[in-house]
C-alpha cells in the first residue's frame, strides 16, 4: 500500500508537472505524484479515497473539510498537498476503528450532535484537536474552538454537547494517577 | 406481558439515530462521493454581468486544451430542444443561456473533461462577447416602462410583471376598516436569503446506451418529480429513468427545485457515453440556486379600542429574479402566504400580491418554510407588535385577547383555511413564566437607569404543515399525497421505503419508530430506504415539513395493512375466529386467555411458511396517504435582547421556545429540528443577506459576505413543549422541521425593536445588523430595506 499510481488518474497531457511526495495517513504512509496545485482535500478524497473529508466552500469558509495537520485542524481546501509532504495527516476515518469509536464520535452520536452529517467530519477533528491540548474544555471554550467550522443544521447546541460528553468519557478513561 | 415501547425504540423514544452510525465513521455518501468507472467531470461557466445580449461566444481555446472531451453551449443544447425547461412554476427556464443573460451567475456553457481541474481551466478559455443592458435589481426598477423587458423569449409578456392575484373578501375587510377605532400599518422588507445548505447541488448522469438506461445521482429533496421532469424534458421514458438522491448535506428547499446543472450532465453523458460528475461550488450555489424571500410586505389593521383585531389588509410585491421558478403548489401564487394571522380569529381579511422579473437568479423556494409562510408569520408577528404599541397594549395581552380559544376548534380563517387543534394560550403561559415575562418591565427600567437597553420580542404563530390534501396542493399538476412500502421477512425483520427523502432529519430512524409503534417490531429491526425511484415508491419527497404529516402517515397506514393481514394469520395460528383476536404491542392473543398468543414475528415467519387457506403468501404492501388537511403546529417564542447603544450589536439573553408539534416520534429529533431551525431564524434576523448592487452584481456570493452564524454567535435556545395530537393524523404528529424559522425571525426582531423604539422608531428591516440598529437609536428613525430609489 505504498503505491498510488493506479489511484490518481494520469494527468492529461505530457506537460503536466508533477511532484513525488510522501504524506503518513492515518497511520500508513502513501506515496504519490500529484500536481503542484492538488488540494489536500482533494488529494484525499479522489486521489486517497477517503471521503469522509467534505469540501464545502474551497474558500476556507466552512470547515467542513478540515483534518488534522500533525495533529492541528488544518482546513485541507486550503493546502496543497504538496506542503503535506513527510506530514502526519489524520481524517475522520482514522478517527476510531470500525468497532471502536473514538470518544468523540460517540459523544457526537449520543447527545444528536448531527443531522446532515455533512460538517460532522470536520466537526469531530476540531473537537478531537481541541480536547488533546485542553481535556477540560468550558462551554465557551469548545464554541470558540468550533468557530471555524459552520454547521448549519443543528443550531450548535448539541455539537457543544457532544464534545462536552466526550470530554467526560475522555478524563474518565484516562488511567487515574495513584 | 405487553412490550416496553420504548425499549423497542417505538414512538417517544429519543432513540439514537441509525444514520450516525456511517455519518460518524465518515461512511456517508453523498453525490461527491460516488465515483463511477469511466466517470467525466463536468464545470459550468456562468455569466460575470447580469443583463446583456450575447453577442459572441467562443469555445475554440478550450475545446484545445488537452483532456477536454466537450463543450457544450446554448446552441447545441437548443438543437436538442433542451435550451430551456420547465420551472415549477409554469415558467421556462434557460439551461445555457441562447439569446440573453438575465442574471449574474447564470449558466452559459459547460466544459466536460477528464478531471474537475482540467474542465475548470478550460471554462476560464472560453470568451463571451455582452452587450450590456440595466441591471433591474428590485420590483420598483422593474415596474418602471423605461426598463427593458427582462423575458422578451416569452410571447405575450409586455412588462416585468409576472403575476397579479388576491384572495380574500375585500368586501368584509373595507366595513371592518371602516368600524375601527385604530387602524395600524405597517411596511416591511422581507430580504432575500439563501438556504445554503453545508453540501451544494450536483449530479452524475450516467446513460447507458446498451440499455438505454438514464441513472442520475442528484442532490434532490424530490426525486420522483424530477423523474418525471426529466421524462418530460429528455424525453427518455420514465420505467429508463433512474434517479437516486443519496445522503444530503442538507436541503432546506434549496434542493427542490431542477438547476441547469443537472440537465446539462445528462445530456453531456449522453453525447459522450460517460457518466458525467457535475459538482457545484459554493459560489455557483449561492449565486444561482433556489434563493428564499425577496418580497415587500405591507398592511393594515382594523382595530378596536379594547385590542380586539377587526380586519387586516395585507400587500405584497414580490421579486423573482429572472425565471419564475418557486416552488409552490400551482393554485397558489404567492405560496401560502395568506395562511398569515390563521392563529388569531380575524373575522375580515384581503390580500393582495403583485410578483416581478428582475435580472437576479430565480427561486423562491420554501426555505425552511411551507411555501411563502416564513414570510406570512413574519408580516403577522411584526404587525401584532406594532398594533399592540398603537393601542398602547401589552405585548402578550394583545395577543392572547385575539388568539384563537381551544374551544373554537375547528376554526375557519378569514382566508379559508381550517385550523383543527390547539393549546395556544397554555403555551403562551409556559413561555411567559419560563422568560419570566411579568417581571421584565421592572427589569428593563432598572436596566435603563444603569444606561442598558433591554428589549422583550414575542412571536406565535400556527403554520399550514404538511401539503397535501391532494385536492388543493399539486406540484406542476402531481398531487401532493405520499406513500410507504413495507415488506416484513420471514424473521420477524423488515425493510421499508418511502416516497420522502430525508436531508439530515433522521426519518432513518424515525420511520422505524413509527413500525415499531404499530407492530411491535423492534425499530432496530427495520431498515429503512428512501431517495431511489427505482426501489421507493412514488412520492412527493420532503420539504415543507410534509414528511412526518404526509409520509409518516402512509408509514403508520401501511404498518396498519400488515397487522390487519398478521391477525388473519394469528387467528389460523392459534386456532380462532378472528373476530377472537385481541392485539397488544408485539402480539396478537384470544381474548381472554392473554397467555395464549402469538408474536408479530410468529406470524411473519407463517407468512411464508404456514398460510392459512384462501391467503396469499407473504407480508408485504404499500400505501398511499393523502392528507384529510394540513397539520397546524403551534409556536410561542419569547425572546430577551440587550442591545448596545454604543454601537448597535445586540446579544440575546434569554430565548424560550414553546412548540406544541403533536405527539412527538423522537423527542431528540424534534428538539434538533427546533435549534437548527431557530439557528436560522437568527441568522435572518442578524446577518444573512443577499443583496446586490447596481450594476446586478450579487453581494454575498461566498461566506465571506454571506454570513451564517457560527457555534460561537449562535445563543442557546431553552425548549418546552405542549401536546395537542393532530385529531386527523394516525399518530396525532404535526409537522416541526420549520416551525422555528418561520416563527423565530419576529422574536429576535420585536425584542432589538422593544429594546429601542422609545426613541421613536417602529422599524428596522432585517437583517438588523448593528449599523442599522445604530442609525436607528441615532435619528429615531425607521432604517427600510426598500431600495433607495422608487422608480416609476
Ligand atoms: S471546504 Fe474547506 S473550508 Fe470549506
Ligand atoms: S449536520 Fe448538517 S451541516 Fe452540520
Amino acid at each position: 500500500m505504498s503505491s498510488l499510481y493506479d489511484v490518481i488518474p494520469p494527468a492529461a497531457g505530457a506537460d503536466v508537472p508533477v511532484r513525488r511526495i510522501t504524506v503518513e495517513v492515518n497511520g500508513e504512509s502513501r506515496t504519490m505524484d500529484v500536481e503542484p496545485r492538488l488540494l489536500l482535500v482533494h488529494m484525499l478524497r479522489q486521489g486517497l479515497e477517503l471521503t469522509g473529508t467534505h469540501s464545502g466552500c474551497d474558500t476556507t469558509s466552512c470547515g467542513a473539510c478540515t483534518v488534522l495537520v500533525d495533529g492541528r485542524p488544518v482546513k485541507s481546501c486550503t493546502m496543497f498537498a504538496v506542503m503535506a509532504d513527510g506530514k502526519k495527516v489524520e481524517t475522520v476515518e482514522g478517527m476510531g476503528t470500525a468497532s471502536e469509536l473514538h470518544p468523540v464520535q460517540e459523544g457526537f452520536k449520543q447527545e444528536h450532535g448531527l443531522q446532515c452529517g455533512f460538517c460532522t467530519p470536520g466537526m469531530m477533528l476540531a473537537s478531537k484537536a481541541l480536547l488533546e491540548r485542553n481535556p477540560n474544555p468550558t462551554e465557551d471554550e469548545v464554541r470558540w474552538a468550533l468557530s471555524g467550522n459552520l454547521c448549519r443544521c443543528t443550531g450548535y447546541q448539541n455539537i457543544v454537547k457532544s464534545v462536552l460528553w466526550a470530554a467526560e468519557k475522555m478524563r474518565n478513561d484516562q488511567p487515574q494517577e495513584a | 406481558m405487553s412490550l416496553d415501547e420504548i425499549k423497542i425504540g417505538g414512538m417517544g423514544a429519543s432513540r439514537r439515530r441509525v444514520e450516525d452510525n456511517r455519518f460518524i465513521r465518515g461512511k456517508g455518501k453523498y453525490v461527491d462521493d460516488v465515483v463511477l468507472p469511466g466517470m467525466l467531470h463536468m464545470e459550468i461557466l456562468r455569466s460575470t454581468v447580469a443583463h446583456a445580449n450575447i453577442k459572441s461566444i467562443d469555445t475554440s481555446a478550450a475545446w484545445e486544451v488537452p483532456g477536454v472531451r466537450l463543450v457544450l453551449t446554448g446552441e447545441m443544447m437548443a438543437a436538442r430542444n433542451l435550451a430551456w425547461m420547465p420551472t415549477l412554476s409554469y415558467d421556462t427556464q434557460a439551461v445555457l443561456a441562447t439569446d440573453k443573460i438575465r442574471f449574474q451567475g447564470q449558466e452559459i456553457a459547460a466544459v466536460i473533461a477528464d478531471d474537475p481541474y482540467i474542465a475548470k481551466d478550460a471554462c476560464a478559455k472560453i470568451v463571451v462577447e455582452y452587450e450590456q443592458l440595466p441591471a433591474i435589481t428590485n420590483p420598483f426598477m422593474a415596474q418602471d416602462p423605461a426598463m427593458p423587458i427582462i423575458r422578451d423569449d416569452k410571447e405575450n409578456q409586455p412588462t416585468n410583471k409576472i403575476f397579479d392575484w388576491e384572495i380574500g373578501d375585500k368586501e368584509r375587510t373595507d366595513q371592518a376598516f371602516a368600524e375601527a377605532d385604530v387602524i395600524s400599518t405597517i411596511d416591511l422588507h422581507y430580504p432575500r436569503s439563501h438556504p445554503s445548505p453545508m453540501e451544494n447541488c450536483g449530479s452524475i448522469a450516467d446513460y447507458d446506451r446498451a440499455t438505454g438506461k438514464l441513472t442520475v445521482y442528484m442532490t434532490s429533496q424530490a426525486p420522483h418529480i424530477v423523474r418525471a421532469a426529466v421524462a418530460m424534458v429528455a424525453e427518455i421514458p420514465e420505467h429508463q429513468i433512474r434517479i437516486i438522491s443519496p445522503d444530503l448535506g442538507g436541503g432546506f428547499g434549496n434542493k427542490v427545485p431542477i438547476y441547469p446543472g443537472y440537465v446539462i450532465s445528462i445530456l453531456a453523458s449522453i453525447l459522450t457515453e460517460r457518466p458525467v460528475k457535475w459538482i457545484e461550488d459554493k459560489t455557483g450555489n449561492l449565486i444561482s440556486t433556489g434563493f428564499g424571500r425577496d418580497v415587500y410586505l405591507n398592511g393594515q389593521m382594523a382595530l378596536r379600542k379594547d385590542g380586539k383585531i377587526l380586519g387586516m389588509r395585507m400587500h405584497t410585491i414580490s421579486d423573482h429574479g429572472a425565471f419564475y421558478a418557486d416552488a409552490q403548489p400551482t393554485k397558489f401564487k404567492i405560496g401560502l402566504m395568506h395562511s398569515t394571522f390563521a392563529c388569531y380569529d380575524v373575522p375580515a381579511a384581503h390580500l393582495t400580491s403583485e410578483g416581478y422579473y428582475t435580472t437576479k437568479a430565480p427561486g423562491g423556494v420554501a426555505y425552511r418554510c411551507s411555501f411563502r409562510v416564513t414570510e406570512a408569520m413574519f408580516f403577522q408577528e411584526r404587525m401584532m407588535h406594532a398594533a399592540a404599541n398603537d393601542l398602547g397594549m401589552d405585548q402578550a395581552a394583545f395577543r392572547r385577547v385575539n388568539l384563537v380559544k381551544d374551544d373554537m376548534f375547528p376554526y375557519r380563517t378569514a382566508f379559508g383555511f381550517l385550523t383543527d387543534s390547539g393549546q395556544y394560550d397554555k403555551c403562551m403561559q409556559v413561555g411567559m413564566e419560563a422568560i419570566g415575562y411579568d417581571n421584565f418591565k421592572a427589569e428593563q427600567e432598572e436596566a435603563r437607569k444603569r444606561g442598558k437597553l433591554l428589549g422583550i420580542g414575542i412571536s406565535t404563530m400556527t403554520e399550514p404543515l404538511g401539503a397535501g390534501n391532494s385536492r388543493e396542493y399539486d406540484i406542476i399538476g402531481i398531487k401532493m399525497f405520499d406513500s410507504a412500502e413495507l415488506r416484513v421477512h420471514m424473521t420477524g425483520k423488515a425493510i421499508l421505503r418511502t416516497g420522502a427523502k430525508t436531508q439530515g432529519q433522521g426519518h432513518e430512524t424515525t420511520w422505524a419508530q413509527i413500525v415499531a409503534h404499530e407492530l411491535g417490531i423492534p425499530a432496530d429491526d427495520i431498515v429503512v430506504e428512501e431517495g431511489d425511484t427505482d426501489t421507493a415508491p412514488f412520492g412527493m419527497g420532503t420539504y415543507a415539513s410534509r414528511s412526518t404529516p404526509v409520509a409518516g402517515a402512509a408509514v403508520a397506514m401501511v404498518a396498519r395493512k400488515i397487522r390487519a393481514k398478521a391477525r388473519k394469520i394469528a387467528a389460523h395460528l392459534l386456532e380462532v375466529s378472528e373476530e377472537d383476536i385481541e392485539w397488544e404491542l408485539g402480539r396478537f392473543y384470544v381474548r381472554g386467555n392473554q397467555e395464549r398468543g402469538v408474536t408479530i414475528q410468529d406470524c411473519a415467519l407463517a407468512a411464508y411458511s404456514n398460510i392459512p387457506d384462501g391467503l396469499e403468501p407473504g407480508l408485504e404492501n404499500n400505501a398511499y396517504y393523502d392528507p384529510p388537511n394540513l397539520t397546524w403546529p403551534f409556536a410561542a417564542y419569547f425572546c430577551k435582547v440587550e442591545v448596545d447603544a454604543e454601537t448597535g450589536v445586540w446579544d440575546v439573553l434569554q430565548f424560550v421556545a414553546v412548540d406544541d408539534c403533536g405527539v412527538r416520534i423522537n423527542p431528540m429529533i424534534v428538539e434538533g429540528q427546533v435549534m437548527g431551525g431557530l439557528t436560522e431564524a437568527y441568522a435572518m434576523a442578524n446577518m444573512q443577506y443577499i443583496t446586490f448592487d447596481e450594476e446586478g452584481n450579487c453581494i454575498g456570493a461566498n461566506y465571506m459576505d454571506y454570513l451564517l452564524p457560527t457555534a460561537w454567535e449562535t445563543p442557546g435556545f431553552e425548549l418546552h413543549e405542549v401536546v395537542t395530537p393532530c385529531p386527523h393524523h394516525p399518530i396525532g404528529a404535526k409537522g416541526i422541521g420549520e416551525c422555528a424559522t418561520v416563527a423565530g425571525p419576529a422574536a429576535f426582531v420585536n425584542a432589538v425593536m422593544n429594546a429601542i423604539e422609545h426613541t421613536g422608531v417602529r422599524n428596522v428591516d432585517m437583517p438588523l445588523m448593528p449599523n442599522r440598529v445604530y442609525e436607528a437609536l441615532q435619528t429615531g428613525k425607521d432604517v427600510s430595506g426598500m431600495p433607495p430609489v422608487k422608480v416609476g
